[in-house]
Order: structure tokens, then sequence, then C-alpha cells
């Protein structure tokens, strides 16, 4: 097909400048070029596609980044005020001069994927594509054959990071689009404890395509909050894989926040293979104009006494379309598992869609599962009886709107996210939302 | 203060008011009496600004001005308050953000700053003691999940805290024990001076026994058809809108 040429010609020019490579990694890029080249980009024939047309993805034309230049002035602006260690990618190109990972406690790695692969490329190969292999989509496979630079996180059994692991993902406006392919591996040990966020952000005008795959590894015990906030221009093209194996014990609890691009789709998936395991997947997504916004998640119950929470919610505007494809599977006896999953949404104009599909695939009888998806509009009362109290029409409908996202946000400890998000749905509202202040001399009021 | 002159009100191509007038000076308090589907609410709501009801014939001014020309959150920012008969559940807002919200787009309106936040919780901690509501009712959703008369009280709370100088309260007395008849009269009566107005819908007289009205009008099928005191009221409780009805036809 011409349109999987255009991508395996840019592979091969780009291949014929690269220095000599570990056998591994040749070896898996040739896998994932075959791969990318006789599967092609899915079409709405294909079931897991079926809402979501990658058709402007495939007919681009998105060269490699040069270089990974990025004004520090406009960074500053993009970048969250967050106290965290931070790596910085610039159209997928890691930038050391907008990174620091200065004072890491003891047994933690935050490296640039090239310099992990350079200290140690066997380390790498381990675990890279142990979870998402070429096989699992042809984005995955186009991710194996261009993989280069991406981010390396390790955690050592016990180990608590206090600060948040950031990953700047940073989009510039080029005159020819260009395409990256970030790889991610976050290896935590047992009993180890850290936030990772990731943060997609970039010039207003950019139209650059990124194809993300991570792969997290949760050792027993271990607790990872991941949040993912993608704020990329809305000329971007977005895809991201999220792949997490979690054993014994682990908890992994997803924040995924979707508020930029003009085409995003996620795959988050856990696999829960070890007793006691936990994973809570907390989700927003928010579009406007002609957005479109798809989330696939998947909860694996492969072991017993296994429990998983998903609450994803989804606020759509002017013909905005969203797709919610929610999976819950529980694999053959395995007893005594908790799988509950509710996606709601907002339509805010009579043009927005959304596609929901809760799923729940389930061969063990001991189990305690619910599904629910509900779509409704504002509440046009609510929001007269908001405006007979003063508040003007926007705020009243913002408010409204905040308030439908509430338990999603509720769940953000990071309060430069829950802002961020607060903006974007609900514009300035009279006052900050969350008025802690308010409510503690109320609290008080009691005594 | 306000002066509705032979108001014509439609929904959905059905009349309901049928040529309305009616006067409110300040410091006056009005009641409206009248069978169920006459047009009570119709009225009130029309004056706050619902958006569903055509007007097809008549004015509205209120201090002046034209209502039908104001958006709904000028007429309240104006001073106009509605205390609906059915007050909304707004899941997810806080009571105490909606009054505070409310009261400083008030604020705002006359060239104000913020409320700080020790003198609003001054003014709010003295008003829910008035209202003998808990302090946790603040933290709840507006309305949510509130008893019936919990909703009364509440919309006589946001009253309380904002101060109108028209208060249209839509059956506000529906649903209320006999303590919270009195505490929820105390509140309305507290805001009677000079300056304001109140307009009650009722259908009984124990209201009226608290909150003494200077005139009290009947409407029936969207016209009043009967103005007179607080006697009037007590003679239709004793024998019903049927002797009105007739005389009126
Ligand atoms: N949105 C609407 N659509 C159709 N009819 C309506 C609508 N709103 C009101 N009406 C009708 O208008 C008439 C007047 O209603 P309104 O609520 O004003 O009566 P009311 O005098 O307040 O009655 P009650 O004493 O029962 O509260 C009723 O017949 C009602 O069914
Ligand atoms: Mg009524």
């Amino acid at each position: 097909m011409s349109e999987t040429l255009t991508f395996l010609d840019t592979l091969k020019a780009r291949d014929s400048q690269r220095e000599p490579e570990p056998t591994w990694i040749a070896a898996r890029r040739q896998a994932g070029a075959a791969r990318f080249e006789a599967m092609g980009f899915p079409t709405r024939r294909d079931e897991e596609w079926k809402y979501t047309n990658v058709r402007d993805i495939a007919q681009g034309n998105f060269a490699l980044a040069a270089d990974g230049d990025f004004s520090p002035a406009s960074a500053a602006a993009l970048t969250l005020p967050l106290e965290a260690y931070r790596l910085t990618f610039v159209d997928g190109v890691f930038a050391p001069a907008l990174s620091d990972v200065q004072g890491l406690p003891e047994g933690v790695e935050v490296l640039p994927l090239s310099q992990a692969l350079a200290d140690n490329h066997e380390a790498v190969g381990g675990p890279l594509g142990r979870l998402t292999g070429v096989e699992f989509s042809a984005f995955a496979a186009l991710n194996t054959a261009f993989m280069e630079e991406g981010a390396v996180i390790r955690l050592a059994a016990g180990c608590v990071v206090e600060k948040p692991i950031l990953l700047q993902f940073l989009s510039r406006q080029n005159d020819t689009p260009i395409m990256c392919h970030p790889r991610v591996l976050v290896e935590a040990g047992g009993r180890s404890e850290a936030t990772l966020v990731e943060h997609y952000a970039g010039d207003a005008d950019a139209k650059n395509f990124t194809n993300i795959v991570s792969e997290l590894f949760l050792s027993r015990g271990a607790i990872l909050t991941h949040y993912k906030l993608q704020e990329a221009p809305l000329g971007d093209y977005h895809i991201a894989s999220i792949h997490v194996e979690q054993e014994r014990d682990s908890r992994y609890v997803s924040h995924n926040m979707d508020l930029g691009g003009a085409l995003v789709r996620n795959d988050l998936i856990s696999d829960l293979n070890g007793k006691g395991g936990e994973a809570t997947f907390n989700g927003l997504f928010f579009g406007q104009g002609r957005q479109h916004v798809d989330n696939h998640t998947k909860v694996n119950h492969n072991a017993p006494l296994t429990f998983s929470n998903e609450n994803y919610k989804g606020i759509l505007d002017d013909r905005a379309h969203g797709v919610f494809n929610g999976r819950v599977y529980v694999k053959r006896d395995s007893q005594q598992i908790e799988g509950f999953q509710s996606n709601q949404n907002l339509l805010l104009s009579d043009r927005a869609r959304i596609d929901a599909k809760p799923e729940l695939e389930i061969y063990a009888d001991d189990v305690k599962c619910s599904h629910g998806t509900t779509t409704g509009q504002l509440d046009q009362d609510a929001v007269f009886a908001l405006r007979t109290r003063g508040l003007d029409e926007q705020s009243a409908r913002g408010l409204l709107t905040l308030a439908f996202a509430g338990e999603v946000l509720e769940g953000v400890a990071l309060d430069v996210i829950a802002e961020r998000v607060e903006l974007a749905v609900a514009g300035k509202l009279p006052e900050r939302f969350n008025l802690t202040g308010l409510v503690e001399t109320a609290a008080a009021l009691n005594e | 203060m306000l002066e509705v002159n032979d108001l014509h009100v439609s929904v959905e191509g059905n009349e309901i008011l049928k040529g309305l007038t009616l006067t409110i000076n300040a410091g006056e308090v009005h009641a409206i009496m009248g069978p169920n589907g006459s047009g009570k609410s119709t009225l009130s709501a029309v004056i706050a600004g619902k958006e569903e009801y055509e007007v097809t014939q008549g004015t509205i001014t209120y201090e002046g001005r034209d209502v039908l020309e104001m958006a709904i959150e000028d007429r309240a920012r104006a001073g106009l308050l509605l205390g609906f008969q059915y007050p909304v559940e707004i899941p997810g807002v806080k009571n105490i953000y909606l009054l505070k919200a409310a009261l400083n787009a008030q604020r705002a309106a006359r060239g104000e700053g913020e409320i700080p936040a020790p003198e609003f919780m001054k003014l709010i901690k003295a008003k829910i003691a008035d209202m003998k509501m808990d302090a946790s009712f603040l933290q709840r959703a507006v309305n949510e999940g509130f008893s019936g008369g919990e909703k009364k009280r509440n919309e006589i709370l946001q009253m309380l805290v904002l101060q109108p100088h028209l208060a249209m309260l839509d059956e506000i007395d529906s649903g209320l024990d006999i303590d919270a008849m009195r505490v929820v009269s105390d509140g309305i009566n507290s805001l009677r001076n000079a300056e304001r107005a109140i307009l009650l819908v009722t259908h009984y007289q124990r209201l009226l026994d608290y909150v003494v009205p200077d005139y009290v009008h009947v409407l029936v099928d969207g016209r009043i058809v009967k103005s007179g005191d607080a006697e009037l009221a007590r003679e239709l409780e004793a024998n019903g809108y049927e002797g009105i009805e007739e005389s009126a036809a």
C-alpha cells in the first residue's frame, strides 16, 4: 500500500544514516517494519478501530526531527509548574537543556532511552517489547521500527521517590510535519513507590504525529501513580499504547486526561497477574471543535483476588467525537475478583457524538463486576437556577460541566493538573471551584 | 418597584397568562393565591427570565428598567430573586460555592470587589444560624438529597445572603413542618423594610398569619380576578375559589 510505503521509505532513509546497532535492535526494527507493512494502517473495518478513522495519519507525510531545539521561554510557558525530575523531548528528540534529574534518590534511574541503550543495551532489550509486541497494532509495529528515543525509569526494590518524575513531550510548529515514536520503559521494583507524569504540549499551530508505546512493570507490592496530561496542540495526532504488568499486591493508578490533539487514541491495558493486585483507571476526555478522542481500556484479571476500578468521563462540545471502549476480562477460575467500570458522557452540543461500549468477559463465578455507561446533556433547569442567582451563562454552564467532571478530578492529587483540566473544561470560573480555604473555615463552623 | 402591565404569556402555543396587571411598590408584601394551574409559577418564572415562556403582549418594568430586555443573571444582580416552588438539585456544586459565587456576582455588578473570606464566613455563619440549618449543608451539593422542607429553607438561606430588593417566593411554605414555617417566616420578615418588596405565592393562610401581606390577589386562568387586603386570604381559606371564579365570570 502506498500509505505504508511513505513511512517505510522514511525508515529506510533513517536506517542508512544510523550508526551500527546491537543486533537485537536491528532485528526488532525489521520485525516491526515487516509487521507494519503486512498489516497496513487499521481501517474502520477493524473492530478495534470501528469508530476511529486514522486516514489523516496514514496519508500524512511526516519527517523525523533533525534536532530538539525549543526556545527556553516558550518551553517555560508550556511546562507544568511542578517540582519534579524532568526529561524533555522535543518532537521526540531528547532535550538535555530542558531536562533535570539532579538529586534522584539512590536506587532510582531516570534516563533517556538513547543513554540507557548506550550504558547497557542488554538491560533494555530484556523487558522492551515484552508487553507491547509488534503484533499489538500497526502503530506498535511502526513504533518498534522507528524507536530510538524515549525514557527508561528504574526503581530499585523498596525505593520511594517523593517528587514526581515528569516526562515532557513538546511538539513544535515545523515547516513539514514531524513524527516521533517514543518508547517508555518503567521497571518498578518490589514495594517501590513513585509518581510518573507524562505531559504533552506544544506550539499552538503544530501538526505533528506522536506515536508512543509505554511498558510498565510493577513488581510485588509496587505502587505507581501515573498521570497522563495530554494537552497536545489541536492539530497534533496522538496515538498512545500503555501496557502495565502487575505482580502480587501491586497498585497502579492511572489518571488519563485528554484535552488536546486533533485525533487521539489511547490503549491502556493492565494485566493483573498476581493476587492482591489493584488497578485504578481514572479518565477524562474533553473534545471540542472537530477533535476525535478514542479511549480503549482493558483490565485483565489473570489472577484471583485482583481488583479494578475504572471511571471515565467524556465531555464533548461542538462537533467533537468521543469513543470509549472499556473491557474487563476475568480469566477462567480467577475467583474473588472485583471489577467495576463506569463511563459517563456529557454532550454539550447537538452535533457532538460519543460511541461508548463497555465489555465484560468473565470466565469465573465468584466475581463482583459491574459496568455502566450513560450519556446526557447539561441540565437546563440547573443552568437557569444558577443564572437566577447571578451567575452568567458561561459560568453556569462551566460550573455544571466541572461538577460533572468532579469525581474524576477529585482523585487528582496534583493541583496543577486539576487546575489545567478545570480551566480547559470550564473556562475561568468566579472563583476556584475547589475552595480549600472555604472548606476549612466551614469545618470550623461546625465546632 | 415592579409593574406588570397586560402581560400575555404562552408556552408551546398555549396562552397561560392572559392579560395580567400588577403593581408592587417598595415596602409592600403581596400574596398571590389561586387554583392549581392558574399561572402563578408562570408569572414569577417569567419575571425571573425563564426562556421557555413566550411573552406575546404586555410589559414588565422593574426599578424603571424593561425586565424583558435583561439577561436572567442581570435581573438577579439587580436584586430580583426567585425562590423556586421546586428547587433544582445541582449535583457536584457545593452550596457554599453557589452562595459565594452568587454574592460576588452581585457585588461585581455594583462595582464592588469580592467579599473577603473571613467576612463571608461570618455572614454565612449568621445566616445559617438564623435558618437553624446545620453547617454541614454548606458542604453538600445544592439541594441534592435535601428533604422538601430543607430545600425550601435553603432557598431562604440564599435569599438572606443575597438580600434581594424584590423576592418572589413561590410556595415557599409547601413541605414545611410547624417549626420550619416559623423559621422561614422569620427569615422573610427580617427582609421586610421600606426599600424592599416581597411577592408570595401560596395556597395557605398559615404562611400569611406569619407574614401578613399588604395585598392579596387571586389569580384565575391567567388573570387577576380579585384583589384585596389580608382579609381576602381569610375569606378564601373559608370559602375556596368557587365564589370568586363565579363572580369573575
Ligand atoms: N413548560 C410547559 N409546557 C406546557 N405547559 C406548561 C408549561 N409550564 C406550565 N404549563 C402549564 O401552564 C399552566 C400554569 O402553570 P403554573 O405552573 O404557572 O401554575 P400554578 O398556578 O403555579 O399552579 P400550582 O398551584 O399547581 O403550582 C398549567 O396548566 C401548566 O400545565
Ligand atoms: Mg406553581
